[in-house]
């Protein structure tokens, strides 16, 4: 009786997909596909990496390097990104980045609470739009908690929250959709494979933004603000390491050979950022560290993020061997100036983010990409207007939404919380004994 | 009686006990301590920043003892402790005016 079922099934489903292939022959009619078992499967399992990245990945690197004082609110502010991007991307945060093109700046309101995002792939796509909507959610959320480094140790919990659901909503949907929702920088052109414009160069220089307007931790440049406990960031760098390949590899959108490219070139560029910033510091301070290894390898990650379905493996190391590099140049750039990014976004997200976008218009040569190397000198421009862009529109954006905040409910906690610590007086708790 | 009090390096804890120990020390109390003298502390660097790390980890080691015995014990710790590198610490001797046994309440050099 089953086998007689499933004969049947078989042969209705092969004479269904005749139907479709004969329909779309006829009618020329795109958006009709199936949903691929394998694509959706990588996608999932992709989304749950990126989620990963975040908690614990990031919590536990960022929050290593705080001091024992402040390490609960600094892992906190991951676990809250997360936690509020989701909902307020069900609520309006996917439909304003993906759903149809306004004018090419921003999505309408279509799918707002997640109207008619269900089962059914979206277009040509091959996965369940729920699959790709959960996948981009995860980006939003992991861009955000990126942020949260640069304002580290001092910045009041409430403010925080605020300051996240403003700018998801307000810097982050919009750019997704310049860059892949259907907005003018794609229309351009523009090349970022996994979001080295939307996640780390916008992130990157929020932080710079949040820098500036916070103003420096009290005491910086004369207290000891060394990092609390190392192993956890090295275990946080490594999770984001881990994690990354959900985030490039899972932006082919399908378990492919361009899935496999950008794996490949995801983890030698990390090997090579490694290594990078090991051999820089090596020359420089007589002594190679471990948080100086893991940093190079979150700088390699961020070089290599535009530009991992692009590239081949040897080029994916020159990048990766430059985001080591050009990273450690960008944290040494900090403590020039002196402005008080505490955990170095903008040094590594916004600086290797940058440093990948230019690259990506160097050394593109698969994937639909082309790059100056391999006879495209346009491709620079165009990814330089694409930097240009997110570099103003995320440093003015979050300006504002920063002096709003301040002005209505303040940003900084007190000088006697700010020493007393951030568990204590923002969470009434303590993380050790 | 007398107080001594040795502010040594740490891995240099074990040498000095077993010579005390060898000596017939019946006991002695041991302390983590932070400090710095000539030796100035160090330097740690995290992603370029230099910190200047002024208290460096030592070990305070004190024992009490009778008069008598107080120039062999002395000599022990001398050469176990030293490494005759900068930091190898300093020992301080001092009158100890009385000593009691909580278990028992002898007092005295009894109770050394």
């Amino acid at each position: 009786m089953k086998r007689v079922y499933k004969l049947y099934r078989v042969s209705v489903l092969g004479l269904l997909l005749f139907l479709l292939g004969a329909g779309r022959g006829f009618a020329n009619d795109v958006g009709v596909t199936s949903i691929n078992s394998g694509d959706t499967a990588w996608v999932l399992i992709s989304s749950a990496l990126v989620l990963a990245m975040i908690i614990p990945g990031l919590a536990l690197f960022y929050g290593g390097m705080v001091r024992s004082k402040n390490v609960l609110s600094t892992m906190m502010h991951s676990f809250i990104a997360i936690s509020l991007v989701s909902v307020i991307w069900v609520f309006w945060g996917y439909s304003l980045a993906f759903a149809p093109d306004i004018g090419g700046v921003i999505g309408g309101l279509d799918w707002v609470g997640l109207t008619g995002v269900g089962e059914a792939p979206n277009g040509e796509s091959t996965i369940p739009h729920a699959a790709f909507m959960i996948f981009q959610l995860m980006f939003a959320g992991i861009t955000v908690a990126l942020i949260s480094g640069a304002i580290a140790e001092r910045m009041r919990f409430t403010a925080f929250v605020v300051f996240a659901a403003l700018w998801v909503t307000a810097i982050y949907a919009p750019l997704a959709h310049w860059v892949w929702g259907g907005g003018w920088l794609g229309g351009l052109g523009d090349l970022d494979f996994a979001g080295g414009t939307v996640v780390h160069i916008s992130s990157g220089v929020a932080a710079l933004a949040c820098a500036l307007v916070l103003g420096k931790r009290h005491g910086y440049g004369s207290d000891n603000m060394s990092p609390h406990n190392l192993p956890f960031t090295i275990v946080g760098a490594s999770l984001l390491w881990v994690g990354w390949f959900g985030f490039n590899a899972g932006s082919a959108l399908a378990a492919n050979g361009l899935a496999a490219n950008a794996f490949v070139a995801t983890h030698v560029a990390t090997a090579a950022g490694a290594l990078g910033w090991l051999g820089v510091e090596w020359s420089y301070r007589g002594k190679p560290t471990l948080l100086g290894a893991a940093s190079g390898a979150v700088a390699g990650l961020v070089g290599i993020t535009p530009a991992a379905g692009y590239v081949g493996p040897l080029s994916a190391i020159i990048i990766g061997l430059g985001g080591g590099i050009v990273c450690y140049l960008g944290v040494f750039l900090k403590n020039k100036l002196g402005y008080d990014d505490a955990l170095d976004v903008l040094g590594i997200h916004g600086i290797g983010g940058t440093w990948g976008a230019l690259a990506t218009g160097l050394f593109a040569s698969m994937g639909g990409g082309t790059g100056l190397f391999f006879g495209n000198p346009g491709q620079v421009v165009v990814q330089a207007i694409g930097v240009g862009a997110t570099w103003i529109f995320s440093f003015c954006g979050t300006f504002i939404l920063l002096k709003m905040i301040d002005a209505t409910i303040g940003l900084r906690v007190s000088r006697e919380d700010e020493i007393l610590g951030l568990d204590l007086t923002q969470h009434r708790e303590r993380a050790y004994g | 009686m007398k107080l001594i009090q040795a502010i040594i390096k740490p891995f240099k804890l074990d040498e000095v006990k077993d010579a005390l120990l060898e000596l017939g020390v019946q006991g002695m109390t041991v302390t983590e301590v932070k400090g710095f003298g000539r030796q100035k502390g160090h330097k740690e660097t995290y992603r370029g920043t230099e910190y200047q790390i002024e208290f460096v980890p030592k070990i305070k080691l004190e024992i009490a003892i009778s008069d008598n015995r107080v120039s062999e014990v002395l000599e022990a710790i001398l050469r176990a402790a030293k490494t005759g590198s900068i930091g190898d610490g300093k020992v301080f001797v001092s009158e100890l005016h009385d000593v009691i046994r909580i278990r028992t309440g002898e007092t005295g050099e009894g109770a050394v």
